[in-house]
């Protein structure tokens, strides 16, 4: 019963690209990145408990092109994260396993999240004036 | 020759942990945070020209608080949930293993505690 030789399964290298390999990882990618995010909105909460100077240097920061990177970035990484995740739910719940299906939910999870993405971007940017 | 069966070996070594507890609560806590997420999405994107007060005003309402508090809690638990299964794909030293998720869980307990508490404080009049 050894367990050093046994034949590995085959990964990432062996196999062709596929959209749905990318958009596994990227579920992944956008959660890990979703988990860093919640602890800077931890500290944007934070800084409006502690007063209007502490929330106003919060608000200078995310206002930075650095910090509208940031947060555009996690938009996104919610919105996917969020699509995604439904198709993993209707997957458990074993709905949607045929290849054709997988596509489609894939493709569909795509332009939901970049919908969502430009509904925000308009939200904020379109409607309340210059930021 | 040893006549002890390899199975007496297996005993033991398998999984023992709990796996199916992980997978529902990570399910579970997904359910919760699509309604709050999106709650939430709506909301801070409200925010995005707000001044102070406009903000604060909308920490003190009721609703705000609870559900702050439960978006709060709910995303540091389904994020625990899902670091932890990247780490233990990915680190394969036990005690480094161990070492990380502690940490992790630490951090994911303190930014909750530390968001919840703001948020109750700041609608309880603070």
């Amino acid at each position: 019963m050894t367990t050093d030789n046994r034949p590995r399964s085959p990964h990432l290298g062996i196999y062709r690209w596929q959209i749905t390999m990318t958009m596994s990882i990227l579920h992944r990618a956008t959660g890990v990145a979703l988990a860093v995010g919640t602890l800077a909105l931890v500290y944007w909460l934070v800084a409006a408990g502690m007063g209007p100077d502490a929330y106003a240097d919060a608000q200078m920061l995310f206002g930075s092109w650095f910090g509208q990177f940031l947060l555009w970035g996690w938009t996104f990484s919610l919105f996917y994260h969020l699509c995604n995740g439904i198709r993993h739910l209707a997957w458990d719940a074993g709905w949607g396993f045929e290849i054709k299906t997988v596509y489609i939910t894939g493709y569909t999870v795509w332009a939901v999240a970049a919908l969502l993405t430009a509904a925000a971007l308009w939200m904020a940017y379109g409607t309340g004036g210059a930021a | 020759m040893s006549l002890r069966n390899p199975l007496a070996i297996a005993r033991g070594l398998g999984s023992a942990k709990s796996g199916t507890g992980h997978w529902w609560a990570q399910r579970v806590s997904a359910i919760a945070l699509i309604p709050l997420s999106l709650w939430f999405a709506v909301s801070v994107l409200g925010l995005v020209h707000a001044d102070y007060v406009v903000v604060i005003n909308w920490l003190h309402a009721p609703w705000t608080a609870v559900l702050l508090s439960l978006f709060l809690f709910t995303i540091f638990y389904h994020a625990y949930l899902g670091v932890q299964v990247v780490v233990e794909d990915y680190v394969h030293t036990e005690w480094l293993k161990i070492a990380t998720l502690l940490v992790i869980k630490f951090i994911c307990i303190l930014f909750a505690a530390a968001g919840v508490f703001t948020a109750l404080r700041i609608a309880f009049g603070a």
